[in-house]
């Protein structure tokens, strides 16, 4: 069996990433994803790798799109209003094709808001946030176990799409220590050689990378073309999730990240009392497990939707199962999480 | 300056304006290059700005950068490969407005790296707008009465301004405005390149340059600008240098 590490999510996070191979951090300060440059900042040179406390975001996501370009695995983690910040850089990168993975350890917002956990930056998160149309590979973790294999995943994700991965967690997840199973780092499969990298052209043609596209007027469309085409590639391929007692389900509770860990006790109370009730709780957020909903809304009476935001998620399950089931919602942002009592009472009150 | 074209550039004519000093600063980087030998090791940052072909003309690896960023992404490029040699070409709005942070940033860290700064005292590309190294009185297409230091602040002089840093190397101020000028520039930019081959570290050179379109001068006017008024402002010289101790 694998050693046992306990540690906060944020460390489990740079732990499975410094074993995925990242050689390159950069971050700034932003409670609650602190504990991610501070735990770096001796943990990644201690493995051979570059560690530097950004001037500010946007100087960090831009530090990604140099070091990526240099080849190397890189990383940036923030907190919700750091991560808009950053969202000229990640269209960049999105652009550029440039591997990296940024983490997300959300906060309540809008605004400054606060820093107790919240899920406020779903659309932000899926649906771009920086211009244009580009994707990002959205992953949400719902255990420390999950944030080490899956920061791990993300890794592969980057360089096998070339594309930038989002670790979209929480305060709570980012905070609470949970024993980890350090499990080994194994490639999902053969990485494609990185022929983009920027080394000095020795031997070579010279190498350049890019976002702008004024060769012609159908340049940049044919850009676009191209980044569709890999984006329906990774949906075809990408998508993690857990299914929890849906089999006989007339409802299914649906959340992703710390709301879903918490709904699943709530599942387990609910059948307790006889309720057949299941979890839908998808790992990946971008693609969305289109599928898995669409099969279910053949066969469930009713949906409930649990969020940590005042309603973002719920319209992604709206359009996968085409409004063809009742949603109902229990969610508020701002930094309010439900107990599994709140969400037992409320799959009580719509079953 | 020799007039056959360093092999360093490519063949290709550029989509600079007649009279504009972009073309100058990029015959002088890259006979200093050449003249290094350093074309295989380097890799070459392009500004958002009226340089942002940059990859068009250097025959180098090139990453073009988000404006104004071009630091950070250099910064990381230089870090995780510290045997290239790594230089960051940017204009007045990329490097001293949008870009502040990242240029006194990197600078004060020390990175081993090569800045080419060229102040054209104007935004070119965006059609002749305000840069923050306009001068008092001079007319853009966001200060049409002249730039008035109570209401625009004076224009900031970058290598004045980076020589309070503990963390910077070498800082030189020159012009593409005479032949005498340019002889000195490529001097300053060899070495500016020079000091990162050796890692003595944060080397920027800023360079004076001619903007004709968007100054609405003549070329022969433009050069006269430059000579007269800008290096009134903008004084030449050598403002920081801790290799010659
Ligand atoms: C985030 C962002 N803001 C604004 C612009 C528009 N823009 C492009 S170039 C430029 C200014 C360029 O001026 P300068 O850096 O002085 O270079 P020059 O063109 O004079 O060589 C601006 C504002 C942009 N591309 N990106
Ligand atoms: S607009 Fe000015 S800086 Fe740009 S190419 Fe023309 S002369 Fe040069």
């Amino acid at each position: 069996m694998a050693e046992k590490i306990l540690l906060k999510g944020n460390e489990v996070m740079v732990e499975a990433a410094l074993a995925a191979g990242c050689r390159f951090f950069a971050g700034y300060p932003i409670t609650p994803q602190n504990e991610v440059p501070e735990y770096m900042s001796y943990r990644m040179p201690e493995s051979g790798g570059v560690f530097i406390q950004a001037e500010s975001e946007i100087a960090a996501i831009n530090m990604m799109f140099g070091a990526s370009a240099a080849g190397v695995r890189c990383m940036t983690s923030s907190s919700s209003p750091g991560i808009s910040l950053k969202q000229e850089g990640i269209s960049y990168i999105a652009a550029g094709e440039l591997p990296c993975v940024i983490a997300n350890i959300q906060r309540g917002g809008p605004g400054l808001g606060n820093i107790r956990a919240a899920q406020g930056d779903y659309f932000q998160a899926v649906k771009g946030g920086g211009h244009g149309d580009y994707r990002l590979i959205v992953i949400a973790p719902g255990t420390c176990q999950e944030m080490y294999d899956l920061t791990m995943k993300a890794f592969d994700y980057a360089d096998l799409y070339r594309n930038p991965v989002l670790i979209l967690g929480d305060g709570i997840l980012g905070q609470m220590a949970e024993p980890v199973e350090r499990n080994e780092y194994v490639p999902l499969c053969e990485m494609p050689e990185k022929d983009y990298v920027l080394d000095g052209c020795k031997g070579r043609e010279p190498r350049v990378i890019k976002t702008l596209k004024l060769e012609s007027n159908q340049a940049l469309i044919d850009h676009n073309i191209h980044l569709q085409a890999k984006y329906a590639k990774i949906e075809e391929e990408l998508c993690l999730l857990e299914e929890y007692r849906t089999d006989d389900a007339e409802v299914v509770v649906t959340a992703y990240g710390i709301a879903g860990r918490i709904a699943k006790g709530a599942v387990n109370m609910a059948r307790d009392k006889g309720l057949k009730v299941g979890l839908l709780r998808p790992m990946t957020l971008w693609p969305f497990p289109e599928a898995a909903f669409e099969r279910l809304a053949d066969k469930v009476r009713k949906f409930l939707v649990v969020e940590m935001s005042c309603g973002q998620y719920i319209e992604d399950v709206r359009l996968a199962t085409k409004c063809s089931k009742v949603v109902e919602f229990l969610g508020m942002g701002g930094g309010w999480y439900p107990t599994p009592e709140n969400i037992l009472e409320k799959i009580e009150a719509v079953y | 300056m020799s007039f056959t074209k360093s092999s360093v550039l490519k063949d290709q004519a550029t989509h600079y304006c007649p009279g504009c000093g972009h073309g100058i600063a990029h015959r002088i980087v890259a006979e200093v290059i050449e003249e290094l030998d350093i074309r295989e090791k380097v890799i070459a940052t392009a500004p958002v700005g009226c340089a942002v072909l940059l990859y068009d003309y250097f025959n180098c690896d090139i990453i073009e950068c988000a404006h104004g960023r071009s630091p950070a992404a250099a910064t990381a490029i230089k870090r995780v490969r510290p045997e290239n040699i790594v230089f960051t070409y940017q204009g007045d709005g990329d490097l001293a407005a949008i870009g502040m942070a990242e240029t006194i940033h990197t600078a004060n860290r020390g990175e081993n790296i090569t800045v080419i700064f060229i102040n054209n005292a104007i935004y070119g590309m965006t059609g002749g707008q305000m840069a923050p190294t306009t001068l008092i009185g001079q007319k853009s297409t966001t200060s049409p009465a002249g730039r008035d230091a109570n209401n625009e602040g004076p224009p900031i002089r970058i290598c004045e301004l980076l020589s309070s840093l503990d963390g910077v190397t070498y800082l030189e101020r020159v012009s593409v405005s005479s032949a005498k000028d340019v002889i000195r520039a490529k001097k300053a930019v060899k070495k500016a390149f020079t000091n990162q081959i050796e890692g003595k570290g944060y080397s920027l050179v800023e360079i004076l340059s001619m903007c004709p379109t968007d100054w609405k001068l003549s070329p022969k006017h433009s050069v006269d600008f430059v000579n007269k008024e800008m290096k009134e402002a903008f004084p030449l010289g050598v403002f920081k240098d801790l290799t010659s101790s």
